[in-house]
């Protein structure tokens, strides 16, 4: 017979860290399972500058985030690394089938968060790292003296395409619509940088290499029309970085939960329409997603979920 | 772990015998600082039958573009001067990367 924990956390970002944390300190039994590296986003962010009391020097999204696992650890909160791929949510007992095993808990915190958008064109996963990123704090500098092509239209897209100016080239913003979605002051800036150029009405319908993305095929909205991309002969290749949103990591509940947009409704005290069944961080419906209101959902919900087990007995 | 550059890349990895592993990371990457101590931890447990190594691609990007890596991280398996095997990006899990050198012990 496996173990039936009080709570598995599913997801180890800050939501997921949170929950632990504060479900540790209830002494309910506790397990945080993360199917990748922990932190989710902010694994990927170089700077934390808005969450309070998030001031050292040299700190960074891993350094924040190891320090609330040890915190979680700390107070009791099992981890284990795995991948689930169903779900059984009916009844006392949920079940979660993963690579490695089955879990079974009395009450379920869902901290999956959300994953950058894909571009959605042929050949994307193929060059995935061979040209195709969406870190630009990870792979700008190999395209230092390249052209380098960014997807998306909204802040973060302009705002990664002026940081990637600092390295590439030229940096082309290739976005669907004819305006941008950028806040003003963003757009200014980038209407100003002699490197940044754009192609409006835009999408990419293919990607084109040899081991390394080095052309592509892209569309004009409107007109309909294919355009060959190909990199200078010099080079040999270019980069794209897609910058397009995030989508919600809630596929497993889809059938299951009441979803909007991909996103998991809850209400405020972070419960799903399923008893016993809760969500956290950047995976529900909320009007901001950064770590600090993450944190605060994932504290919200293993008190939930403490209270629940505690009403179940 | 060795710190490769452009100059004893050929020698330590292209020309070494048996099995090398390579740690391609960069300045400015997060998650490549975040694997790290992660990597350190399998050469203590595999170390004795892989090479472990490291290569900074911000002080070697050509290098590192010429073995096709224009993304990081990369854990890759080099054999015979060949990369025969590696870990990209959101791929580049301590699990995945632990189940890629067991194969090639």
């Amino acid at each position: 017979m496996s173990k039936i924990y009080d709570v598995i956390i599913l997801g180890a970002g800050p939501g997921g860290l949170a929950a632990g944390l504060y479900s540790g300190r209830y002494r309910v039994s506790t397990l945080i399972i993360e199917r990748g590296k922990d932190g989710g986003q902010i694994a990927i962010t170089d700077e934390i500058e808005n969450y309070p009391g998030q001031m050292l020097e040299g700190e960074s999204g891993p350094s924040l985030i190891a320090r609330m696992t040890q915190q979680a650890e700390k107070f009791g909160a099992e981890r284990v690394s795995d991948v689930i791929d169903s779900v059984e949510l009916d009844g006392p007992i949920k079940k979660l089938h993963g690579k490695k095993g089955t879990y079974e808990c009395k009450s379920l915190i869902i901290a999956t968060g959300a994953f950058p958008k894909p571009i959605g064109c042929k050949g994307e996963a193929e060059y995935m790292g061979k040209g195709v990123s969406y870190c630009a704090t990870c792979d700008a500098a190999f395209f230092e003296d390249l052209e380098v092509f960014v997807v998306g239209g909204g802040d973060s897209a302009v705002e990664e395409a002026m940081y990637l100016t600092k390295y590439a080239r030229k940096v082309t913003i290739i976005h669907r619509r004819d305006e941008l979605r950028a806040a003003k002051s963003i757009q200014e800036k980038a209407f100003a940088n002699p490197k940044i150029d754009f192609m409006w009405d835009t999408v990419i319908e293919e990607l084109h290499g040899d081991e390394i993305l080095s052309g592509m095929t892209v569309k004009n909205v409107k007109t309909g029309e294919l355009t060959r991309v190909d990199a200078d002969e010099d080079d040999g290749l270019f980069g794209v970085f897609g910058f397009i949103g995030y989508n919600p990591r809630s596929e497993l509940f889809a059938d299951k939960l009441e979803i909007e947009n991909g996103y998991i409704k809850t209400d405020d005290n972070m419960r799903t329409n399923i008893p016993g069944v809760f969500a956290a961080g950047d995976v529900r419906v909320k009007s901001l997603r950064q770590v600090v209101t993450a944190a605060a959902d994932g504290a919200i919900a293993a008190m939930q979920a403490e209270k629940y087990i505690a009403e179940q007995e | 772990m060795i710190e490769l550059t452009k100059d004893n890349f050929e020698e330590e990895v292209l020309k070494a015998e048996g099995t090398v592993l390579v740690d391609f990371f960069g300045d400015g990457c997060v998650p490549c600082q975040a694997l790290m101590p992660h990597v350190h931890a399998m050469e203590d447990t595999y170390g004795k039958q892989i090479k472990f190594a490291s290569l900074n691609t911000t002080k070697a990007r050509r290098l590192a573009i010429g073995q096709k890596i224009l993304g990081l991280p990369v854990i890759a398996i080099y054999q015979g001067g060949e990369k025969v095997a590696e870990c990209v990006k959101d791929d580049a899990t301590v699990e995945n990367i632990e189940e890629m050198i067991k194969k090639y012990l």
